[in-house]
């Protein structure tokens, strides 16, 4: 009875590996291209996962419309890794597994760092839109590329922002404890000390939970007037929020993961005058003005990193075209070679690690619903 | 002194939300001897449940004052009801005399079933809700730091404890409480002397869910954001406060859940605010050293 169980298991495995393998040759020769775009599309950071499938999908849509890549339509793939390291991990095996070429993710982070690894043994190109940690392409392979900036930079600019404009104040640092945020706070930190000031408080929170009025007193029992905040929306405006409800007068200072409409739903009028760093506004950019109205048409308002997602596409399909080849080592050494490319978010060309040339951090503010240039 | 008033006040409300889930987990264990895991995911249940009613009466125009939050109570605890009735009779019933742990695994297959079930119907994003109970009283006031306790956190305080006092009189002095502590005793023998044993389950798991219901309920009015994924964390941390006040007993599990929200509200106040779980864990593991049935458990007889 034993024995015939083994049996009939390893002929499940054998026809599932078959099926894996007629599927890895449809993205063979002829036939779409499977690329991929992953990130957070359920849990509390769902909110990101649409942006990017908002940004991929339409990417797609107008690449194929002008003839596909290399003669070939491209077929999209979403994964999702609901920014579960462990989840990220098992979503590049099963991209690969299907005979994706190229992801333009993940979101998190702490899932793309980790995926990275799985890509690069697997051949597949990655280019994330909005992994802002360092160590994403400084520990990256070959294969890590990202169209937004890096925390070093972002937070070189919140430091010295808090330094120049709220001399005198009292500071807190908070953080997640997330590979984004520890590292946002932590470069904040250095970037702020350097500028001559010191935090009154450095701290970590648990994500994910509700109740953070323990914080909140602590942060009015030292009197601080401007709380820096290394993590993601949800947490950030719960903290404002009960602090506000609590009656203290303090400015949230966030990175870009506040760039999401969810952040004013949670706050409501408590949001008013919370300052973020976030790149120039691209919806703005004269490059990207024909796609955004795409977007518009459909309803969509291409906030946040759904112009950092089509822009990944669109720099992979211009690549691939140049080089005339679907190959992923050949491409991501002629992305880091050749360039610079023309997106969306305008011209964009990588360094040898894989960053962008020019990172460009500048602060907004939230006012009445919604997020604007100072 | 002022700081540590409003930490404790912190740590009450927290330990009261906790405290009431824990009530769940405790009385099932006590009539069944199963930990249900779905029970966090109940929880979650009831807070949609709270927030769906708060927005249809938002949508009639009859959102306003008290009496709207004790109806948006009463219909979480209505319809939460339900669902624990349901879970019970589909994952429960039909695994009881099996061994003892189809039914644990069955609660945890339903845990995902419930998860999985709110994020797809109504999506995986966070629901906000703008404060339906806003204002406080200031108590004290020491220089820029004001000791403050706001009217939900009263609500909470108070709601839980009418609501502990109501179903501690149920279950010692009524006949169906006497039926639930005779099935807890000996099941077999309780049925023998006429006591419909799974009707009086279905109600432990009726009132176990309406309990959650306003632990739910309390929780989206004084956070104001819920997702799908809120009874897993929550349903942890009461599970922790059933076992460290004795599974099984009801008063012992709103002092574990007190005991949780104070050891975790306390430590974040004074040392570092990420190991606060590790504190709480670790008087965990050092009660059930000491204490192994927790602390207001009954020492287990073991029946020959």
């Amino acid at each position: 009875m034993f024995a015939r169980r083994v049996f009939l298991g390893g002929a499940l495995a054998a026809v599932a590996a078959g099926s894996a393998r007629a599927q890895g040759t449809t993205g063979g020769a002829t036939g779409p291209i499977r690329i991929a775009t992953a990130g957070p599309m359920t849990g509390q950071y769902a909110a990101f996962g649409a942006q990017m499938k908002a940004g991929a999908e339409q990417a797609v849509t107008d690449i194929n419309a002008g003839g596909g890549v290399l003669g070939r339509q491209l077929a999209l793939e979403i994964g999702d890794d609901a920014c579960d390291p462990r989840q990220a991990v098992s979503v590049a095996n099963q991209l690969a597994g299907r005979g994706v070429r190229f992801v333009a993710g993940h979101f998190c982070s702490g899932s793309s760092i980790p995926a990275s690894k799985v890509y690069g043994e697997e051949g597949v190109l990655q280019i994330s839109p909005a992994s802002t940690n360092p160590r994403f392409t400084d520990e990256g392979g070959w294969n890590t590329f990202r169209t937004c900036g890096r925390d070093d930079q972002q937070g070189q600019v919140a430091g010295k922002h808090i330094a120049d404009n709220f001399k005198g104040q009292r500071v807190a640092i908070l953080h997640d404890n997330s590979a984004y945020g520890k590292g946002l706070a932590d470069e904040t930190r250095k970037a702020l000390n350097a500028n001559g000031m010191q935090e009154t408080l450095f701290a970590a929170y648990t994500p994910g939970e509700r109740d953070y009025s323990a914080i909140v007193s602590r942060l009015q029992q030292a009197n601080v007037q401007v709380v820096y905040i290394g993590g993601y929306h949800t947490e950030s405006g719960l903290i404002l929020r009960q602090a506000k409800e609590r009656g203290m007068n303090v400015t949230l200072i966030g990175g870009d993961a506040l760039v999401t409409n969810e952040f004013w739903q949670i706050t409501g009028a408590a949001g008013e005058g919370t300052l973020m760093t976030f790149s120039s506004d691209p919806r703005k950019r004269p490059t990207a003005a024909e796609v955004v109205q795409r977007f518009r048409a459909r309803n969509i308002d291409p906030e946040g990193y759904v112009l950092y997602t089509y822009a990944a596409i669109q720099i992979w399909a211009d690549a691939a075209r140049k080089i005339n080849s679907l190959d992923p080592r050949r491409i991501a050494e002629a992305l880091k070679a050749q360039g610079p490319w023309q997106t969306v978010l305008g011209p964009i060309s990588f360094t040898p690690k894989g960053d962008v040339t020019v990172p460009d951090y500048v602060f907004y503010v939230w006012k009445n619903g919604s997020y604007s240039e100072i | 002194m002022a700081y540590a008033l409003q930490q404790l006040i912190n740590g009450i409300s927290l330990g009261m939300i906790y405290g009431l889930i824990a009530v769940g987990y405790t009385m099932v264990y006590g009539i069944i001897g199963m930990i249900n895991f779905a029970h966090g995911d109940v929880f979650m249940i009831g807070a949609f449940i709270a927030l769906i009613a708060i927005l249809l009466l938002q949508l009639a125009g009859l959102m306003d004052g008290p009496a709207a939050i004790l109806l948006v109570l009463a219909l979480s605890m209505l319809f939460t009801s339900l669902y624990g009735w349901a879970v019970e009779r589909v994952a429960y019933r039909p695994l009881r005399g099996s061994f003892r742990l189809a039914p644990l695994i069955s609660a945890i297959g339903m845990s995902i079933v419930l998860q999985n079930y709110v994020q797809i119907s109504q999506g995986a994003r966070v629901k906000p809700l703008e404060p339906q109970l806003p204002g406080g009283f200031e108590i004290l006031r020491d220089g820029h730091f004001v000791v403050q306790i706001s009217a939900i956190q009263i609500a909470i305080i108070l709601t839980t404890l009418t609501v502990l006092a109501v179903f501690t009189v149920l279950v010692t002095r009524t006949p169906l409480g006497r039926a639930m502590r005779a099935c807890e005793q000996d099941r077999k023998m309780a049925s023998l002397l006429g006591i419909d044993t799974d009707r009086t389950i279905s109600l432990t798991f009726v009132i176990g869910a309406a309990l959650a219901a306003v632990a739910g309920t309390m929780y989206l009015l004084r956070y104001g954001v819920i997702d799908f994924y809120i009874g897993f964390l929550a349903g942890v941390k009461a599970f922790t406060a059933a076992v460290l006040g004795g599974i099984g007993s009801l008063p012992g599990a709103v002092l574990g859940g007190l005991l949780i929200g104070l050891i975790e509200t306390f430590w974040s106040a004074y040392f570092s605010v990420q190991y606060k779980d590790v504190a709480a864990f670790s008087i965990l593991v050092l009660t059930l050293i000491f204490l192994p049935t927790g602390l207001l458990g009954r020492q287990e007889v073991e029946k020959v």
